[in-house]
């Protein structure tokens, strides 16, 4: 059987046939899936902000115009229910660093000791990173992964978000003093 | 310890975490499913869902009614009946008017 376009299928699926959006939930989950796991570690949670998007997006699908491509418009989506879910999480943030694990705290002693030899590919460099997101505000966890993490540029992510480019600006400088203030007090709860 | 270095090396860490695009076994027939759910309750599954939450509600109340007049003591002197003192005070002018001569 020859495959559909996106376009037909979206318009299929605005006809009333809800099987057409099927293709589309396939072919884009894998991405759905990949932004879900920067922002949530439980698996459950991430299927939850995956089924939440994908729900989202057959029930606002008519807002879709098609004049920007079918991912964009559902990446926009999933950052914002992200987001969403960041606002509704906000558990553990005020716990302290004193339960880091054995691996991260020797990546620490190696990072103070020579910062050279402290090797940016470690699982326990990745692991103490997590550990310092999960502490951030949901704005600046928001920001400083799409703007530090992902490399984006600003108005990519005022698109993203809904914010304007001043409010960019603003969260992402706040984001990083918020940042170094919690590795600040990582450092003092682990050598003071 | 140098804060603003340990936090390039930290973000330089999470770039290097590739993004993980794995998806749950039938992921998209979920999302099917529980689309032809949503759809299915939608329309007259709604009405007929209000209607019986409308019908518990009016047995409820009645049953209430019932129990409150069922277990209400009788009043015992009628004269005290306030259908009756209503009526009294209504009829008071015509009751006087017959009792003049």
């Amino acid at each position: 059987m020859e495959e559909r376009s996106e376009a037909e299928l979206i318009a299929a699926v605005l006809g009333g046939d809800s099987a057409s959006f099927e293709p589309l939930v396939a072919k884009y989950s894998p991405r759905v899936f990949a932004t879900a796991r920067r922002y949530a570690r439980r698996d459950s949670e991430i299927e939850d902000i995956a089924q939440e998007v994908w729900l989202k997006a057959f029930d606002k699908l008519k807002s879709f115009r098609g004049e920007a491509p079918f991912e964009h418009w559902l990446m926009r989506m999933t950052v914002r229910t992200c987001y969403d879910f960041l606002r509704g999480h906000q558990r553990n943030r005020e716990a302290s660093f004193s339960e880091i694990s054995e691996p991260e705290e020797d990546w620490l002693d190696r990072f103070v000791a020579e910062p050279g030899n402290a090797a940016e590919e470690a699982d326990a460099a990745k692991a103490l990173i997590n550990r310092v997101l999960d502490r951030l505000s949901p704005e600046a966890r928001l920001v400083i992964q799409l703007l530090e993490i992902e490399d984006r540029s600003v108005k990519e992510i005022a698109e993203l978000t809904g914010w304007s480019v001043p409010l960019v600006k603003v969260r992402a400088f706040r984001a990083r003093a918020e940042m170094r203030k919690i590795l600040a007090r990582m450092a003092k709860d682990k050598y003071l | 310890m140098n804060l603003a270095q340990l936090q390039q090396k930290l973000t330089a860490a999470a770039r290097l975490q590739a993004p993980d695009e794995r998806v749950p076994y039938a992921f998209e027939k979920r999302i099917t499913a529980l689309l032809a759910a949503r759809a299915a309750l939608s329309g007259r599954a709604l009405w007929a869902r209000g209607l019986w939450r409308a019908a518990v509600s009016c047995v409820v109340l009645a049953l209430l009614c019932g129990a409150v007049s069922f277990f209400t003591p009788a009043a015992g002197d009628n004269n005290k009946d306030l259908s009756q003192d209503f009526e009294n005070t209504l009829l008071a002018s015509v009751d006087q008017a017959d009792a003049t001569p």
